[in-house]
């Protein structure tokens, strides 16, 4: 498997401070991998190493087959990069500030307006296209960010802290728009403190502490690895004196019951048991009042993790 | 850039640094030529070309001058209140390109462009460079326009053709200005690339012009009365003073131009340093020397001043390179 971006023990350094530590990281072509962790855990450091912006104190880098800091141009050609909070030329237009992107890119006039007329129909800015930046709103900002990628047609867009200051509607909007992407065969990596909100489009994850990467894979499988069981079934019920703790906890399968308050109760398992937890509060002889999954959530996995780190295993 | 000891060190980085220049020239200059900022300057400037060459001619006509060099004389009388043209730049050249750059690199931290720009296929070289021949080049543009403006009005005013050897001085005249304002221009960069404020950068700036304007002559003087005392008024005490003094005041950009500037426009100046009366044996006073030899007397001053903005470029550069591009 030839990997898009492939880091080799990647290390970076400012003074005493390491801000990459031995980092590992492969992303496969097509995917949308998302680096994931708290602000300072290293996420944009590493970015800008892959993008040869900055040096690596030690380690390698590949990117699409090119060494970031010895070939910075054949990668910054192919790689397209969306920073934290992007900027704009604001006394010039939309098109203008694209229209500076190509020439920097060495796009040919005609070619070029063509990329950039393409780029904002894609991203739905076409008609505001002739108006400055800076009567552009934070959402308007951030799509135009995308359509300035777009220009040089990349293989592979880095998105630095996307979602960070977008409301959710906005949110949704864009992960959509970045899905669009993804499905085009353009490989996306992207960066954010905001697990929650990415978790849901990206196929692989890494989590970084403190510089390193604690946990690589799919959600499904991090939750199967930290949590112990991937699923929260929530219910609530009542009709019975006493609680059903001890009716649930006898349904084949399930891991933990927490009683959480009265007639409510979390169902922690391996596998989808909401039938069978259905069944139980029935036969039990009580009446079921709700009952829903919670999907997997990065923040748990993550907390459940440090949880454990700091605290030592939990017992299970 | 700054290359850590790494792997393969044979292997230089790859393709030109000046990818990409032409393209940040292009959009320096257009943005430079429909801002504001460039309004307001050249309202100044035309105000400054127009109000001198005109005082200027005034005194000219009004005075029947005999000089053969009457066109050269447009740039340097002054009529009071006003200075001399020559004088004017001296001080206004500064500001056009302290105003130009001081934003320059800063001003793309600040708009959060830098990193966007920098992740294009091109090297920091030719953005820094692209903003600095960006400048220059307005610069250069705008001083062209208003000596143009000058040569017209004398035209028109003094109703004779310059000849051949006016223009010749007058166009070396240009170009010194240029290089003049090619030095601040570096400063201002230089500025724009240490300091993360452009408040402070323009008023670094500032305070450097400052310093060679108003007070280097004091010091100057100053160092001169403490280091060459006169203690019994000999001609050798007077002569060492005088040589310190015009040594440490050299130092300033501004004595480089004026002194060029005299030297240019006044074809019987024909020494910039002291004149000893026997120096002047066999001198015919008050003749023109050739363009050549007063091209000979500035030359060390060119040098000087090329060679002190390409080391401030050079200090710019350093910076820039060595800056960590992440807001």
């Amino acid at each position: 498997m030839d990997y898009i971006i492939e880091t080799k023990g990647l290390t970076k350094k400012y003074g005493e401070f390491t801000a990459v530590d031995s980092l590992n990281l492969q992303v496969e072509p097509g995917e949308i991998f998302g680096i994931l962790g708290p602000n300072g855990a290293g996420k944009t450091t590493t970015i800008l190493m892959l993008l040869g912006l900055t040096e690596p104190s030690s380690g390698e880098v590949n990117v699409m087959g090119f060494d970031p800091s010895r070939q910075p141009l054949s990668v910054k050609s192919q790689a397209g990069y969306i920073p934290d909070q992007v900027g704009f030329y604001d006394d010039l237009t939309a098109r203008e500030n694209l229209a500076y992107i190509a020439r920097l890119n060495g796009i040919p006039r005609l070619e070029s307006d063509q990329r950039i007329e393409r780029a904002l129909g894609k991203v739905g800015l076409s008609d505001v296209g002739s108006k400055p930046v800076g009567t552009f709103s934070r959402g308007m900002r951030q799509r135009l960010g995308v359509a300035d990628v777009l220009i040089k047609q990349p293989r592979l867009i880095i998105m630095d802290e996307p979602t960070q200051g977008l409301d959710p509607e906005l949110v949704r909007g864009f992960l959509d728009l970045t899905r669009e992407l993804a499905e085009e065969g353009i490989t996306i990596l992207i960066s954010s403190h905001l697990l929650h909100q990415v978790q849901e489009i990206c196929d692989r994850v890494g989590l970084f502490h403190r510089g390193r990467m604690v946990l690589q894979g799919t959600v499904a499988e991090l939750a199967r690895n930290v949590l112990g069981a991937g699923y929260h079934v929530r219910l609530r019920a009542n009709g019975k004196a006493g609680n059903f703790a001890e009716d649930l906890r006898r349904i084949a399968g399930v891991v933990d019951v927490k009683y959480q308050a009265p007639d409510s109760y979390t169902l922690v398992a391996a596998e989808d048991l909401r039938s069978e937890a259905a069944r139980a509060i029935v036969e039990a002889g009580g009446q079921l009042l709700s009952l829903d999954i919670e999907s997997l959530s990065l923040d748990d996995i993550y907390n459940a993790y440090f949880e454990e780190v700091n605290h030592g295993p939990r017992g299970q | 850039m700054v290359q850590e000891v790494n792997k393969s060190p044979k292997q230089s980085r790859e393709g030109s640094p000046w990818k990409g220049l032409g393209a940040v020239i292009a959009k320096e200059m257009a943005d430079h030529l429909t801002s504001a900022r460039m309004r307001i300057l050249e309202i100044l400037i035309i105000l400054t070309a127009a109000g001198t060459s005109y005082a200027a001619l005034q005194k000219l006509v009004g005075s029947g001058s005999q000089n053969e060099f009457l066109y050269l004389e447009l740039f340097t009388t002054a009529r009071e209140p006003l200075p001399a043209f020559v004088g004017f730049l001296a001080f206004l050249v500064p500001l056009v390109a302290i105003s130009l750059v001081f934003d320059a690199i800063n001003g793309e931290f600040n708009q959060r462009t830098l990193s966007r720009v920098l992740s294009q296929p091109i090297y920091r070289d030719a953005l820094l460079l692209g903003k600095f021949l960006g400048a220059f080049a307005t610069l250069a543009l705008v001083l062209t326009a208003i000596w143009l403006l000058v040569f017209g009005v004398g035209l028109i005013g003094l109703g004779v053709p310059p000849t051949g050897q006016e223009v010749a001085r007058i166009l070396l005249f240009l170009l010194v200005t240029v290089i003049y304002g090619g030095f601040w221009t570096a400063l201002g960069l230089w500025f724009s690339t240490r300091f993360r404020q452009p408040a402070t950068a323009a008023l670094g700036s500032i305070a450097v012009w400052l310093f060679f304007t108003a007070f280097w002559e004091i010091l100057v003087s100053l160092f001169a009365q403490g280091l060459r005392p006169i203690q019994y008024g000999l001609l050798e005490e007077v002569l060492a003073r005088a040589k310190l003094e015009m040594f440490l005041s050299r130092i300033s950009p501004n004595t480089l131009f004026v002194e060029s500037t005299i030297a240019l426009l006044k074809p019987a100046v024909r020494s910039l340093g002291l004149v000893l009366p026997f120096d002047l044996q066999g001198a015919i006073l008050g003749a023109p020397l050739p363009v050549s030899q007063s091209l000979l007397m500035i030359w060390p001053h060119i040098t000087g001043l090329l060679a002190v903005t390409i080391m401030i470029f050079a200090l710019a550069y350093v910076s820039f390179q060595r800056q960590e591009i992440r807001v």
